[in-house]
């Protein structure tokens, strides 16, 4: 049931963008996706596209796999293009019942479509190349300037990992504790949203309890483990940038050049 | 009046690169009133097996009968079923989830759509089969100790009042006594009431002691399915899949490849016992 | 002095009601006194609720005594500065597999404690190689440990411990959770590890067949120690042991029956080796040749 979800979920394999630095990804995916929304052209979407295309190749992830994830959000893709499509002033095209469809209702739905289309096989590809270990060491990294401020770095990367590492033990809890209640005769499915959320409380006063208990033993087990907040920590896996990183980041400034100055500066 | 399996198979995924057999052509029968001991290691379809018992997965291929009737017919009662096949979790005392004990226990009865009455003097019944007292009836589960927890979630599906009642390795993480007071109890309740019971463990020195029949699963198949005794003849494939018989017959195993005249399919330690004292005795050595 | 000592150690905890008032006090132990050697196999048996896990947090210094003092090679744990280096000495393993394994790779899981300490990076790499092969999973170092069975994840988790070079591991009923293949995995793996590399090992546990190999075991029983001496001595008071919640080995349970029974058996079998021996002996026949 809940275990169906692989949208964005790590995928082993060897590949030059596996091998990146966390720290040239996480950068390089907010570059991507700043640039999906200053371009507003057709040759802007293309660059964009290739580049993309470009990336997904030599990361040797299989598109299916990409594509296969992102059945869960078609229904979010759809609300967007939906009210884009119907609620654009302008121009009408074609017009049924109430709901009009504008000329630039249609340019902006398909435009709203790519860039969320893009955006997501974009940053999935961060994730799928990358594991949730090293990308919570990588914004570690890129945020550590933030320390002088004050802001608890270290503690919130910490956070995520370990929220990282129990998602899949919590799911699978989830689903036990729910066929457990099933097997008592409790229906999570019919009736009407009271009574549905009236039916989750048998699911979700065990899933905290759980949840709890494991944080406690978690807490225990760190602290037994010598584990007293990032001052003096060493790393395992420090990050090093490598000559790879530093390519990588004038491929990315060129796309950057190239995207904004045809998507947008250059028009035809 | 029993259930069938008939080749009943579950494959993961199917279709996937991560495809997965959890249960390959597994065919039995569950009559009326027996106990049975099923045993397996760990991903060996055990538990896989026994969420078919009661409908919560259903099987790729193959069907499962429930006095006569397909389970997974467009019009069959699912929750009736499972109320008639009560199925306890391992570590069922992680569902609890009431202010106190007494209204967990209501919790399925309740789902069941019963009178006010009538959840209130099962809860009650249940709370009795298990051996747990009064006290408690009113105090938080979460307060209790394992062994009552235990207790108290297992009293949840018993008031029910189920036909079949499944057992998932209902003595994990209990201490030898706990373990020992949890399955006499299940023995008492089975002689009291003739209810069927299936116990999942995967220690034979656990149900060789209660069990009528015994069903060894391994990688998604039926290995043997027999009386215990005939089963541990076996011990030696069963080692080879990573079981093993109680230790009294590789006691008695040893002691006869030594020479000693006494028979080896032993599954008790009082019947080891008398064994060798026979045989002491034919020899004129012991008392 | 050994390398953990305890001295009339005492832990009470105030049990509160739902307003947080006071509704008593618990000795949850009660006047414990211990004494490990280095490089023991210390077994500490006792039923749920006896206060064993109790005790085993109090030698690693994540709980301190109400009263009395506990020593861990020396140093007293009530004492704020010495706390790192005892939670380094005294390394813990836990009851459940999946709440204390911190990474989401094996490898990063076993480096955690060393980077806590603070160890340089090319070090932790070479301790985290030879504590996971100390336990045998270092074929599994890259894979996730939530593919791995209990008995792996308790393998690697005590990798993890041992990575941090500790004196001795305590292992707080590390097998309750895992089925009998895992019990041997991890059984097996810490006997290696007292044995080779002769770290002391307090294993806390209520499965008989685990301590058969232990140098000492100790019963606990409400908060204080009800019995200890060698394995073979505990064993062969099969009456107090079942009084005390606990069983013997199969092997013990059934000498002990025969000789109620009159057969002349010495106490404390442990071993069939030692039933066939026993019983041969008493015969003074060959049983071979007495086959008709």
């Amino acid at each position: 049931m809940l275990r169906d979800i692989t949208l964005g979920q790590y995928y082993q394999t060897d590949s030059v963008i596996h091998r990146l630095d966390p720290r040239v990804k996480l950068v390089a995916t907010f570059v991507f996706i700043i640039s999906l929304f200053l371009v507003d052209n057709f040759i802007g979407y293309l660059i964009a596209a290739a580049f993309l295309a470009c990336m997904v190749k030599i990361s040797k992830v299989p598109f299916r796999f990409m594509v296969k994830g992102m059945k869960s959000i078609v229904f979010l893709l759809l609300v967007a293009v939906v009210f884009n499509l119907f609620l654009t002033p302008g121009e009408p095209l074609i017009s049924v019942w109430k709901l009009t469809v504008t000329k630039e209702g249609l340019r902006l739905a398909a435009m709203m479509a790519v860039r969320l289309v893009f955006l997501i096989i974009g940053s999935s590809l961060m994730t799928l190349t990358t594991t949730p270990n090293n990308l919570t060491d990588g914004m570690e990294k890129l945020m550590s300037p933030l320390k002088r401020l004050h802001v608890p770095v270290h503690e919130v990367a910490m956070m995520m990992s370990i929220a990282l590492r129990f998602i899949p033990i919590l799911l699978e809890e989830t689903d036990k504790i729910m066929k457990a209640q099933i097997a008592r005769g409790a229906d999570f499915e019919s009736g009407n949203l009271i009574k549905k959320a009236k039916s989750l409380v048998p699911l979700l006063v065990p899933l905290f309890i759980s949840a709890f208990r494991r944080a406690n033993d978690l807490a225990m087990a760190m602290e037994a483990r010598c584990y007293r907040g990032g001052e003096h920590r060493t790393k395992m896996k420090p990050l090093i940038y490598h000559r790879r990183d530093r390519y990588a980041y004038a491929v990315l400034l060129g796309y950057a050049v190239v995207s904004v100055y045809f998507g947008r500066i250059f028009t035809l | 009046m029993a259930i069938i399996l008939d080749h009943v198979s579950h494959i993961y995924e199917a279709g996937t690169a991560m495809e997965a057999a959890a249960l390959k052509d597994v065919s039995l029968m569950i009559p009326d009133g027996q106990f049975i001991g099923l045993i397996g290691h760990t991903g060996s379809g055990k538990s896989t097996l026994v969420q078919h018992l009661n409908g919560l997965m259903k099987p790729t291929s193959g069907h499962i009968y429930y006095n006569g009737a397909d389970i997974h017919e467009e019009d069959f009662n699912k929750k009736e079923l499972r109320s008639k096949v009560g199925l306890v979790f391992q570590y069922p005392e992680h569902q609890l989830f009431e202010i106190d004990v007494f209204s967990d226990v209501c919790f399925g009865p309740k789902n069941m759509g019963l009178d006010e009455k009538e959840i209130q003097l099962r809860a009650y019944a249940a709370l009795k089969q298990v051996g747990l007292e009064d006290d408690y009836f009113y105090q938080s589960p979460f307060d209790l100790s394992g062994g009552q927890k235990r207790r108290a979630a297992i009293a949840g599906v018993l008031a029910m009042k189920p036909e079949v009642l499944i057992l998932d390795e209902p003595t994990a993480g209990l201490d030898p006594k706990g373990r020992d007071e949890i399955l006499d109890q299940i023995a008492a309740l089975r002689e009291e009431t003739g209810i069927t019971v299936v116990l999942v463990s995967h220690s034979m020195d656990d149900v060789a002691k209660y069990v009528d029949r015994i069903v060894v699963m391994n990688q998604g198949s039926v290995l043997y399915d027999d009386e215990p005794r005939k089963v541990f003849r076996y011990y030696k494939e069963l080692e080879e899949v990573g079981l093993a018989a109680p230790q009294v017959t590789y006691i008695m195993q040893a002691l006869k490849e030594k020479g000693f005249p006494v028979e080896a399919d032993i599954l008790t330690i009082e019947e080891a016992r008398d064994e060798i004292l026979r045989a002491l005795r034919h020899k004129g050595i012991a008392p | 002095m050994g390398i953990i000592e305890t001295k009339k150690l005492i832990f009470e905890y105030i049990r509160r009601d739902e307003e947080g008032n006071v509704e008593g006090i618990t000795r949850a132990i009660d006047e414990v006194d211990l004494d490990i050697k280095q490089g023991d196999f210390v077994a500490i048996l006792g039923h749920n609720g006896s206060g064993k896990s109790t005790l085993a947090k109090h030698l690693n210094a994540i709980l301190y005594p109400t009263e009395g003092t506990v020593w861990v090679d020396g140093k007293d744990t009530a004492k704020e500065e010495y706390l790192w280096e005892i939670r380094q000495n005294a390394g813990m393993v836990f009851q459940n597999p999946d709440n204390q394994i911190i990474g989401q790779v094996v490898e990063e899981d076993v480096g955690f404690g060393p980077e806590n300490m603070g160890v340089p990076t090319k070090e932790i790499w070479e301790r985290v190689e030879e504590s996971l092969k100390a336990v045998g999973m270092y074929q599994y170092r890259k894979h996730s440990p939530n593919k791995l069975s209990g008995g792996q994840k308790q393998r690697v988790s005590i990798a993890g411990v041992i990575a941090m070079h500790p004196k001795c591991i305590i292992l707080d009923e590390p097998t309750a959770m895992l089925d009998p293949n895992g019990r041997k995995e991890v059984v097996r793996a810490v006997r290696a590890l007292n044995h080779a590399e002769g770290i002391t090992v307090v294993l806390i546990t209520h499965y008989m067949e685990e301590i058969i190999h232990a140098d000492k075991a100790i019963v606990m029983d409400q908060g204080h120690i009800a019995m200890q001496g060698s394995p073979k001595e505990i064993f062969s008071k099969v009456e107090k042991l079942k009084e005390l919640r606990l069983d013997v080995p199969q092997v013990t349970l059934l000498a002990y029956e025969l000789k109620k029974r009159g057969v002349a058996l010495p106490d404390g079998i442990l071993t069939k080796e030692e039933l066939i021996e026993a019983l041969s002996g008493i015969s003074h026949i060959p049983w071979g040749k007495a086959k008709e």
